[in-house]
């Protein structure tokens, strides 16, 4: 399950894009994008999922449950 | 600006409190007629007292640094740099970094490429522009590339252009050697505690090292990672203002700790701010109620920090967008869209002859005030008060009653007029709605003084004025203000010793809180 950004709370700050280990977030339309193809949650890289750790916005980084898990 | 040991005497010499430089310049009767440096140069002096040539070489254009220039000289901010890497309890991400900017506000977020062309566009049509800042609308330092790339191009396309930037001091350390590089000769960096209990209550997290960290332990790597910059920074002679948020009841005491620890780290200004606080801000302070300082808790407490180092009192909390001098915004005229579509030429010549005319109008300036300074010289009282001012720059009473969106606000006792402060209202005159009330929140940000000195004002709010016990002069429409306020303050006296009025003190003032969008 990779991340996606909530485009309705993201403030498009691009703190998340560039502490992203894999490139996977770019902007688009104003906000924001996680691409789920290039998302692996941050593991093998951090301990945190870096684009939840670093966005001003509680719960704008969020798990899409819709996907599966990487 | 290694100055750390700037006592009251080189004090009385500095960027600040220049009553000295200008009796020096008054008293300099050769100048521009004696041979040597001859009138360029001596031009030049206006302002520098005892301050090491080479420091005042770095503020004397510098409108931010120097008060005495922030009548003349303009600074633009371009919001390059959108992420930040703190939380600050009075910040709400939505809007500019709160630390520099003021809160409430949004910038138009820039490529490298689109400042630097915007830089280019304001120049050529403010020549006086002298500064750029990097201020936000997050934090520079936590946007690296994109703050470094611009200053490298605006370095190669304008030369003769100061830069500076403004950080939370989180990644300071690490671009020390890049900020000395890059030639930026002055940083700003927000402290506003020296103590985790403190820093606690205001930052609930930062992320550092890949990690986000929370409580006590996020504000103790803050501030170390603050002062080691602020360290790093001043043993390599570049100019560091330190910017504090005045919280009430959080570090309201405590700042002045703070100001003994960034002098002893050799800060060249402390910069001390109100917290601006309202619910619709959307900041933690704002939804839980906590207030900002008011115009008399602010200036006691810069009044007690100010034996120990020189205070900026004419911070205008600019938005991270900000073009023109201080206390002026012409952002609207140079928007992404106007910009991209100017023509632009870069003329470095018209640039510095407009300069050097700015120069003898300060020079002209200061010996207005010297002389007027003298004839009040016989004068023995104890009265200090307030006076407002209504100015659009150049160190002139020359803005409508109507039109000011703030007022400067001098202190007059009998040894001179000093600058202390500004107050931002709404503009009374936008005609149409609302007269009556934004006329009530002018008197209440002006309540503390005793006359409101402007170029033009209106039958009614003059009397209105007069009701609140605040006097209206516009006697010295277009004269400096120094001078004017000086013998305005001497007939004051005069009329005191007669009977003819009576001093009385006067209250309160307030801190506007609320957003304001469009004001400078
Ligand atoms: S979880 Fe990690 S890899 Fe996935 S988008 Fe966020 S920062 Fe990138
Ligand atoms: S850090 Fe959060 S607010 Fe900023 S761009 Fe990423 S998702 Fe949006
Ligand atoms: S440093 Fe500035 S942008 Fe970052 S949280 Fe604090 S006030 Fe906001």
């Amino acid at each position: 399950m990779p991340f996606k950004i909530i485009a309705s709370q993201c403030t498009s700050c691009s703190a998340c894009e560039q502490e992203c280990p894999n490139v996977a977030i770019s902007e688009k339309g104003g906000t924001s994008v996680i691409d789920p193809k290039k998302c692996t949650e941050c593991i093998g890289h951090f301990e945190e999922p870096q684009c939840v750790a670093v966005c001003p916005v509680d719960n704008t980084c969020v798990i899409d449950t819709s996907l599966p898990r990487y | 600006m290694d100055v750390s040991a700037l006592d009251e005497a080189s004090l009385a010499g500095s960027a600040v409190n220049i009553g000295e430089i200008m009796q020096a310049i008054a008293e300099h009767k050769g100048c521009g007629t004696s041979g040597g440096s001859g009138k360029a140069s001596c031009g030049s002096q206006a302002g520098q007292g005892e301050l090491p040539t080479e420091i005042w070489e770095k503020v004397k254009n510098h409108p931010c640094y120097s008060e005495e220039a922030h009548h003349h000289y303009a600074r633009m901010h371009v919001a390059v740099a959108p992420a930040c890497n703190i939380q600050c309890n009075y910040c709400n991400r939505k809007y500019d970094c709160a630390n520099e900017s003021r809160p409430g506000v949004v910038s138009e977020k820039l490529t490298p490429e689109q400042a630097v062309k915007k830089v280019l566009a304001v120049a050529s049509t403010i020549p006086q522009m002298t500064v750029l800042g990097i201020a936000g609308p997050g934090d520079p330092l936590a946007n690296p590339k994109k703050t470094f790339m611009t200053f490298e191009l605006v370095a190669r396309a304008a030369p003769d252009i100061k830069l500076c930037l403004s950080t939370n001091g989180l990644m300071l350390p690490d671009h020390v050697d890049t900020i000395a590089r890059f030639k930026i000769d002055h940083v700003t960096i927000t402290i506003n505690m020296v103590d985790p209990e403190i820093g606690a209550k205001i930052y609930p997290w930062i992320f550092y090292n890949h990690k986000r960290y929370t409580g006590l332990e996020a504000a103790k790597i803050l501030n170390d990672r603050q002062l080691q910059g602020l360290e790093m920074l001043t043993e390599r002679g570049i100019l560091c203002k330190i910017n504090s948020v005045m919280i009430p009841g959080i570090n309201d005491q405590h700042l002045v700790e703070v100001n003994k620890a960034v002098k002893s780290r050799g800060a060249f200004l402390h910069n001390i701010m109100p917290l601006i606080s309202a619910p619709e801000h959307g900041t933690v302070f704002g939804l839980n109620g906590q207030r900002g300082p008011t115009a008399q808790e602010l200036k006691a407490l810069q009044d007690v920090c100010k034996g120990a180092m020189n205070m900026m009192r004419h911070c205008r909390q600019c938005r991270a967008d900000a073009v023109g001098l201080l206390g002026e915004d012409r952002s609207a005229e140079f928007t992404t869209e106007k910009v991209m579509a100017m023509d632009v030429k870069y003329d470095l010549e018209m640039r510095k002859a407009y300069q050097a005319k700015v120069e003898e109008k300060r020079v002209a300036k200061v010996a207005a005030e010297q002389e007027e300074l003298a004839k009040l010289a016989s004068e023995m009282s104890g009265i200090k008060l307030l006076v407002a001012v209504a100015t659009k720059g150049s160190g002139l009473i020359n803005e409508h009653f109507g039109h000011a969106k703030e007022f400067q606000v001098y202190e007059l006792s009998t040894t001179g007029a000093k600058l202390v402060g500004h107050r931002r209202v709404d503009q009374y005159c936008r005609g149409g709605y609302g007269e009556e009330e934004s006329l009530a929140t002018i008197i209440r940000a002006i309540n503390d003084c005793h006359a409101v000195f402007v170029a033009k004002i209106g039958g009614c709010p003059k009397s209105n004025l007069l009701k609140a016990g605040i006097e209206p002069v516009d006697q010295y429409a277009h004269e400096f203000i120094e001078k004017s306020a000086i013998a305005w303050f001497k007939s004051y006296l005069e009329r005191v010793q007669t009977g003819e009025i009576q001093y009385v003190d006067r209250g309160e003032a307030a801190i506007r809180q609320s957003a304001l969008i469009s004001a400078a």
